[in-house]
């Protein structure tokens, strides 16, 4: 089973040379630290900066300089800063080369919650919208299950959902799946992860066939 | 040159009014108009409806407002660091419009730039669309949204001219570019107020034209949210 660093891992796998990536707060933040150093990848964070670099050296801050996440950044070598209006346009008009986020649900067709539960937690859904009706190519990054064991790979959404069908890849702790017209498919399993095991935690409809190998990481 | 800048903070905010529309730049606490809102909270202006993406921490930014329960209204994207909003919110104290990032953004601009609506596929298929008008272009599915109507916008720049041009630095820049002319009248407050023909005008990134009034900000305290560093190896 995988760790979060290693989910973070095999999805830095996915990303290609000449890539715009866009990371989501959590999981996907760390795939930062995973891209290989031999290709060129430029991070774009939504509140208006693109070649984002790594947290700066303590005292080295700057309030002004920050992620999606709030979090104080540096920036690389070719970096730009924008307004919110241009930072969308590079997303709606689908300039990202590469979506990833996390989720609580998302759905045999693609579809995703990730921004209310409804009575408990409405944080709001920030560019989460925006990001998953736009995009091309979008990877989810999350648990197989939630914390009271139950499947987040299901049938039909139960939240509010945040976009509809646009889901292509989800890695999770224990597995690579593809989202087909016809379902999930199973790709890759996490090192010592069965396929039953992945069965198991999956509720939506999961195709097995035939042998599934294991993620290399 | 047409002088936009006024003495200070208490006469750029004439004319506000309870039950008025505010927008109001930033992104968490990064490019917040530090300034005017501590004088909203001074003025007590109530009843006020606020378009910002975030609506600030429990002691800082527009929750220095929401504490003082002078907001009826928040418009945002994202609302998750406040403890305080989140108890108005699910008490019904407080209204809350939750709206995707990008559409805010452009709600802003389209206000700005004189459009009555535009499509956009943010929210389709979700309750954010709910009531709204949808059509296809091209195989793919869009929704009706309306450019905001505001009566004033707050923003913060880093550099500003007594002419109302504007440069903002690093992700301060946020939201503050595309509230200016978006509402009847703009307040820019600024860290550094400078003479006419100080700045380049290659590098001014909202013209003047969309801001009516101007001032030199002061005692900026910039709190960061997150602050996040690595350690020397």
């Amino acid at each position: 089973m995988l760790d979060k660093n290693g989910i973070a891992k095999r999805i830095a796998k996915e990303v290609r040379d000449g890539y715009y990536v866009n990371l989501g707060i959590g999981i996907p933040t760390l795939v930062a630290n995973f891209v290989r150093d031999d290709i060129s990848v430029e991070f774009q964070s939504e509140n208006g900066v693109l070649g984002m670099g790594p947290f700066p050296f303590e005292g080295e801050e700057d309030a002004d300089i920050i992620n999606a996440g709030k979090q104080t950044i540096t920036t690389l070598p070719g970096a730009s800063f924008f307004d919110s209006v241009t930072s969308f346009g590079m997303i709606r008009g689908q300039h990202v080369d590469l979506t990833i986020l996390g989720a609580m649900e998302v759905s045999e067709t693609g579809d995703i919650a990730n921004w209310k539960i409804p009575g408990k937690m409405v944080k709001g859904m920030g560019g989460a919208m925006d990001l998953v009706a736009s995009a091309e190519n979008i990877i989810v990054a999350m648990m197989h299950t939630n914390r009271a064991g139950e499947s987040k790979l299901l049938k039909k959404c139960s939240l509010p959902l945040t976009g509809v069908g646009c889901v292509k890849k989800i890695v999770t702790n224990l597995a690579v799946i593809e989202v087909t017209p016809k379902g999930f498919k199973l790709l890759e399993r996490a090192p010592g992860i069965s396929v039953e095991e992945i069965v198991k935690a999956t509720e939506g409809t999961l195709i097995v066939e035939g042998e599934i190998p294991e993620m290399e990481l | 040159m047409i002088r936009k800048t006024v003495a200070n903070v208490e006469e750029a905010l004439k004319g506000i009014k309870d039950g008025m529309t505010f927008m109001v730049g930033g992104f968490g606490l990064c490019g917040i108009p530090e300034n005017i809102i501590a004088e909203l909270v001074k003025i007590g202006v109530k009843d006020i409806t606020c378009i910002s993406n975030n609506a600030g921490v429990d002691d800082f930014g527009l929750g220095l407002l929401l504490h003082k329960h002078q907001i009826r209204k928040m418009v945002s994207s994202y609302v998750g660091e406040n403890d305080e909003f989140e108890r108005q919110m699910l008490s019904g104290e407080l209204e809350v419009e939750l709206t995707p990032q990008g559409t805010l953004a452009e709600k802003c601009r389209a206000a700005q730039a004189g459009f009555p609506a535009f499509y956009t596929p943010a929210g389709y298929g979700t309750e954010v669309a709910q009531g709204k008008e949808t059509r296809e272009f091209n195989g793919k599915m869009y929704v009706l949204e309306e450019a905001f109507k505001a009566d004033f916008s707050f923003v913060k720049a880093w550099k500003g001219d007594e002419a109302g041009n504007l440069i903002f630095k690093g992700t301060a820049r946020n939201f503050n570019p595309a509230m200016c002319g978006a509402a009847t009248i703009t307040v820019a407050e600024v860290e550094e107020l400078l003479p006419a023909g100080s700045l380049d005008p290659n590098e001014i990134h909202v013209p003047g034209i969309f801001v009516q009034r101007i001032f030199q900000g002061k005692d900026y305290e910039k709190r960061i949210e997150q602050l996040t560093v690595r350690t020397l190896k």
